[in-house]
């Protein structure tokens, strides 16, 4: 009867030997993220390429952690970055400090900063923590251009986004 | 004696400790790759491919760490120590043979180091030796929970060594003969297939009391991690904690290396001159001499991974179950195996 069980454990852990490893090979293979992940904020732009960001600082007073610093330029129609009279010169979010809470998501009046999938955060310096704005800037989408942009006068006066509820 | 024939048993026991350590180091990862699996992991496979140069990653670790030596302990034992628990384990494999003779640069050479005509007892003997080094660990560390486990490994391992004493005398009786030489010689005669399988009783006390005997899960009383922390080792670090993992290892490949000896026939491949016709034939090639340590060596990752797989399965014996277990279970078993084995051998006549 002891034997038996003995015999039923062994059993049980051989059988183990030859199931698929659960593992997930880490650097090779990633699990997908969940919607609604919060991971290295992005700043935006529009299809045109011109940043939604507009310099408001309203992240930076929302943010709990105080770990975004904006500082803010006039934009002109020679030299556009934003539409709108204002865009963010400086842009700095200091990594070691965020806490991923999402609230400048959250305060975001034009949907310029979005938290991304990227966990994969990694610094050897407390100076490389702080992220500047050509770090969190999305790549110009297709068929648009870089900023600054040179525009007709008056077709850029005002940032009034189109902005909807979450879908997923 | 002449020169070549010193040269000879120099180079057999170079060969032999290089190749247990180096058993070692690769047995560690076959241990964390079996257990990985039975645990549904991989196991270590990012130091080259599959985890082979893991064993060398590390001992490099080992090598660069601090070496702490407690203000009390007693200095010179606390040193000597992990020595005198690696010696044994080393030694103990000199008396069993990996083959029959072969012809290299025309000279015949046995392959194996020493044919003692009382290797059963040198190997009881120096098994005995093995738990010094783990008691005076355990004392000169100055830590009463390498104490408590110095402690426990010294009546645990003289309770266990009776039964795999006893378990010996089954293959000594059969074989008449203490020389593990005569006594594989003889299991081609008897035993099925040429590997002795005539004493399943023997053999399974010689598994459970030789997992005792180098203190390994589920009889890891003398380091219990729960109670004990650590056991005996609970204040080496470096290199010298490495030595008592090198013990318990080698001390693992010999145990399945005489496991294989006494009761699975060593170095011998099966008989096959039941087939008709080709029977002989086949047998004269699977017995070639220079097969020999490859059928040890098989027989040996076999009882290796039993060791494993015990592991990954049993939880700890409780310590007064153990003493229990011991003397009132194994220790009549086996004078009963004893018994039975004599007397059957006077009946049928070996």
């Amino acid at each position: 009867m002891f034997a038996k069980e003995l015999a039923r454990g062994l059993w049980t852990t051989l059988r183990m030997m030859f199931e698929k490893p659960v593992t997930v090979q880490y650097p090779e293979e990633k699990r997908p993220v969940h919607t609604r992940f919060k991971g290295r904020h992005q700043l935006h732009r529009y299809e045109n390429g011109l940043e939604k960001c507009i310099g408001c600082a309203l992240c930076a007073a929302a943010c709990p952690a105080d770990a975004i610093f904006v500082e803010s330029s006039e934009n002109t129609d020679e030299l556009r970055f934003s539409p709108g009279e204002r865009y963010a010169s400086t842009y700095e979010i200091n990594m070691l400090r965020c806490i991923f809470c999402g609230y400048c998501e959250d305060a975001c009046p034009t949907e310029a900063i979005v938290l991304g999938d990227n966990y994969e955060l990694s610094f050897t310096d407390r100076r490389q923590a702080i992220y500047g704005k050509e770090l969190l800037m999305v790549p110009v989408p297709e068929g648009g251009s870089t900023t600054p942009q040179k525009v007709e006068p008056g077709t850029f006066d005002r940032s009034i986004p189109e902005m909807e509820d979450p879908k997923d | 004696m002449e020169a070549a024939l010193i040269w000879e048993y120099v180079i057999k026991s170079v060969i032999i400790l290089l190749g247990m350590t180096l058993g070692f180091a690769y047995l560690t990862l076959f241990e964390r790759r079996v257990l990985a699996r039975i645990q549904m992991r991989i196991g270590p496979n990012r130091a080259g491919p599959q985890g082979i140069l893991q064993p060398i990653a590390d001992a490099v670790k080992l090598i660069f760490k601090e070496e702490l030596i407690p203000t009390k302990a007693d200095k010179l034992l606390f040193i000597l120590a992990p020595v005198i628990t690696v010696f044994p384990a080393l030694v103990i494999t000199a008396v069993i043979p990996w083959g029959r003779q072969v012809m290299i640069f025309g000279r015949e050479v046995n392959l194996y180091l020493a044919n003692v005509n009382i290797g059963a007892v040198y190997i009881t003997a120096i098994a005995s030796i093995a738990v010094y080094g783990i008691v005076l660990a355990g004392w000169s560390s100055n830590n009463k929970y390498a104490l408590m486990g110095g402690l426990r490994s010294s009546a645990q391992m003289i309770s266990y060594e009776l039964t795999m004493g006893l378990s010996f005398v089954g293959p000594i009786v059969l074989a008449g003969s203490m020389s593990l030489v005569n006594i594989v010689e003889r299991q081609g005669d008897l035993g099925f297939l040429r590997w002795n399988l005539m004493q399943p009783l023997g053999f399974i006390l010689f598994l459970i009391a030789s997992i005792a005997e180098v203190n390994r899960a589920p009889f890891d009383m003398p380091e219990a991690e729960q109670e004990l922390t650590a056991g005996y080792h609970v204040e080496y670090s470096g290199m010298k904690f490495a030595l008592f993992f090198m013990a318990e290892y080698i001390k693992m490949i010999a145990v399945s290396m005489i496991g294989a000896t006494l009761f699975m026939g060593g170095y011998l491949g099966p008989n096959l001159s039941w087939i008709p016709g080709i029977g002989d034939k086949l047998n004269a090639i699977i017995n070639y001499a220079w097969w020999g340590p490859v059928w040890l060596f098989i027989k040996t990752v076999f009882l290796l991974f039993i060791l494993v797989w015990v592991r990954a399965t049993f939880p700890r014996f409780r310590y007064d179950r153990l003493m229990a277990f011991g003397w009132k279970v194994l220790l009549p078993i086996a004078l009963l195996n004893v018994l039975i084995v004599a007397v059957s051998v006077v009946l049928v006549g070996g």
